[in-house]
């Protein structure tokens, strides 16, 4: 178990150090000049003298004018203070303070959506599998709807039930006329503007849960134990059930690698819905070429990630007895 | 040759592969033939009335500003089937490149390569494309292939990886080596022929990946700054309240013709293993 979590713990190490990297290095290598863009941007003053000292004097703030390793460093050392800059978009307000506003909304919506769709998903495919009728109706129609996306389904959801029908709010976490406060109607307000962004999230990865699970119950099915244990005459649930222990740890895996595809597809939900979360920051700063913020976005999903995969792998040791006496090394 | 013969005979009669090609195609002729049959350019202020709902004149309607979705869709269209035809191909040919290394060399490049596709496989992949693109002032279509292709391949290499470790001890490979065969010749004489069947569901599946991905990307508005695409169609009728207007003209097309395409590619795939697992066939 200590090999495993060890190797893992220096897998997501190494990631958050080469992402702090690429956070660093692309800025500063990329064609295209931040600084100059900035100072286009507001067009302070059309002289060019006056253009060259607001140049060196923000060359010099953001420490530009230091040797490459020593700008690193700081860059490192700014990260260990929480200091990522300050958002040009939301001026004076540091990045690390708009995220921390946001994130609250994005745990809020992915955790729900993920741990529900993967729990729903499976189950329903376990069910599904290899009952001719619910497997050809229900089948096609995940491959559908995982193949949808995520901005697609959350405008349609948006027009059908938030303009035609009227039943939803499709703009905000709130309404404009309440504050944040610990109340009923605050909080009945908050759900009801949260319920289509995470409908649209469960949906599609629901699907994908679904066919997984289904596919996998197959090849279980077809394993040797399960042929074994029907010779014997065990009754079909039980077969099944131990189907289900093995599919599952798949599963589990797989949801460590579909993160990445989730978290994208959360991003884009909150911009269909204006969903106050980092995905909306992401447009916003995108849109303003606000580059520490879009920064500031990068360096916290990643770190969201590798913090919900160690989760995961947490979570692993737990259901597969095998990671604990070492019996698994590097598949799982 | 008898054995292409039963490969043809099961794919004629597969239902999942049939209707997906079918739809694909369908689909790759409005990209190839649309663009000449649009009146209007993408861009182009077709309407001088503003929105206007599909007609004769304007078939698919026209967007808040009059330009004609039509258009824009087969234009999209085609950067959509650009992107995964080129964007998924070069996922599949770095997968290729770097399971097949890992795989026949084994050993300490096989772990050096595998740290590094373990980490490429964890850092979630739209956040590095876009603290790229979002770098980039002027981004072509071939661009965003380029970093799609590149940022995609992880879980490839993996799988090609391991099915090339369970074929490199077989005796055939050993043959081969001993007759003095060079590595290379030897993945790409005996190993990749074996897998081949493999090798075509990676690219399907890198295929409909690359569109799913360049749809993300064009939608936040980090997609090619020239070029019109499926995504960039939806971001801007969100962002210019399509959906409070009740324009639905403008944004179901989009949608469906990436929900068609990416279900058809998934529907080809598992025709094709059915195709190529005769376990799977009797279900």
């Amino acid at each position: 178990m200590r090999r495993y979590l060890t190797r893992k713990i220096l897998i997501y190490l190494l990631t958050f150090f080469l992402a702090v990297t690429i956070d660093w290095l692309i800025p500063r290598f990329m064609p295209g000049d931040p600084i100059r863009n900035m100072l286009a941007r507001v067009s302070v003053a059309s002289n060019a003298s006056a253009i060259q000292m607001m140049y060196d004097y923000y060359a010099r703030l953001f420490g530009l004018d230091l040797p490459l390793w020593q700008q690193y460093l700081n860059f490192w050392k700014a990260l260990f203070q929480g200091n990522l800059g300050i958002s040009t978009y939301l001026f004076p307000t540091p990045v690390i303070e708009v995220l921390k506003r946001a994130v609250p909304y994005d745990v809020f919506l992915l955790v729900p959506s993920i741990l529900l769709a993967w729990y729903a998903g499976n189950n329903f495919g376990a069910f599904a599998a290899r009952s001719k009728r619910l497997d050809n109706f229900v089948l096609p129609l995940s491959y559908v709807l995982t193949a949808t996306p995520y901005m697609w389904l959350g405008i349609l959801l948006a027009w059908f039930f938030g303009i035609v029908l009227g039943l939803f709010p499709i703009a905000g976490a709130y309404s404009f006329s309440l504050r944040p406060t610990w109340s009923w109607t605050f909080l009945l307000d908050l759900l009801h503007h949260w319920f289509l962004p995470f409908a649209s999230l469960f949906i599609i990865d629901f699907g994908g849960w679904a066919i997984g699970m289904r596919n996998m119950i197959i090849y279980e099915l077809e394993a040797e134990y399960s042929r074994y244990l029907t010779a014997l005459g065990a009754p079909q649930h039980l077969i099944r059930r131990y189907a289900f222990n093995n599919a599952i740890l798949p599963q589990i895996t797989g949801l460590a690698l579909k993160l990445g595809v989730i978290v994208a597809g959360a991003l884009v939900t909150e911009v269909v819905f204006s969903y106050p979360g980092i995905g909306y920051l992401l447009l916003a700063a995108i849109q303003n070429q606000d580059y520490f913020l879009i920064q500031g976005c990068f360096l916290f999903i990643i770190l969201g990630v590798l913090i919900a995969n160690f989760v995961i792998d947490l979570v692993y040791i737990v259901v597969d007895p095998r990671t604990r006496r070492g019996m698994v090394g590097e598949s799982a | 040759m008898k054995k292409r013969n039963e490969v043809l005979y099961f794919a004629l009669r597969n239902n999942k592969l049939l209707i997906g090609s079918g739809i694909i195609l369908v689909f790759l002729i409005l990209a190839l033939v649309g663009p000449t049959l649009a009146k209007y350019k993408p861009f182009d202020y077709a309407s001088p009335l503003g929105a206007e709902p599909p007609s004769a004149k304007y078939w698919f309607g026209t967007t808040f500003f009059g330009q004609d979705v039509f258009s824009q869709f087969v234009n999209g269209l085609r950067a959509t089937f650009i992107v995964g035809l080129l964007g998924g191909g070069l996922g599949t040919l770095v997968g290729m490149l770097i399971g097949f290394t890992a795989g026949y060399r084994g050993g300490i490049l096989d772990e050096i390569l595998n740290a590094f596709t373990n980490i490429v496989l964890v850092i979630p992949t739209l956040a590095v494309l876009l603290i790229i693109a979002a770098y980039l002032q002027v981004r072509s279509l071939l661009m965003e292939c380029l970093f799609i292709g590149l940022t995609a391949w992880p879980w490839a290499a993996r799988a090609i990886r391991a099915q090339t470790f369970s074929l490199r001890t077989r005796d055939f490979v050993d043959l081969a080596r001993l007759s003095g065969m060079k590595p290379f010749k030897i993945v790409r004489k005996e190993i990749a022929p074996n897998m081949m069947s493999y090798l075509v569901l990676v690219f399907i599946l890198q295929f409909g990946g690359a569109i799913l991905t360049a749809a993300t990307l064009d939608f936040i508005g980090l997609g090619p700054t020239n070029t019109i695409s499926l995504g960039l169609m939806m971001q801007y009728a969100v962002l210019w309240g399509a959906l409070p207007l009740g324009m639905w003209w403008w944004f179901v097309p989009p949608g469906l013709a990436i929900t068609a395409i990416v279900g058809a590619l998934y529907s080809m795939n598992v025709g094709l293993d059915e195709i190529f697992n005769p376990k799977l066939r009797e279900i």
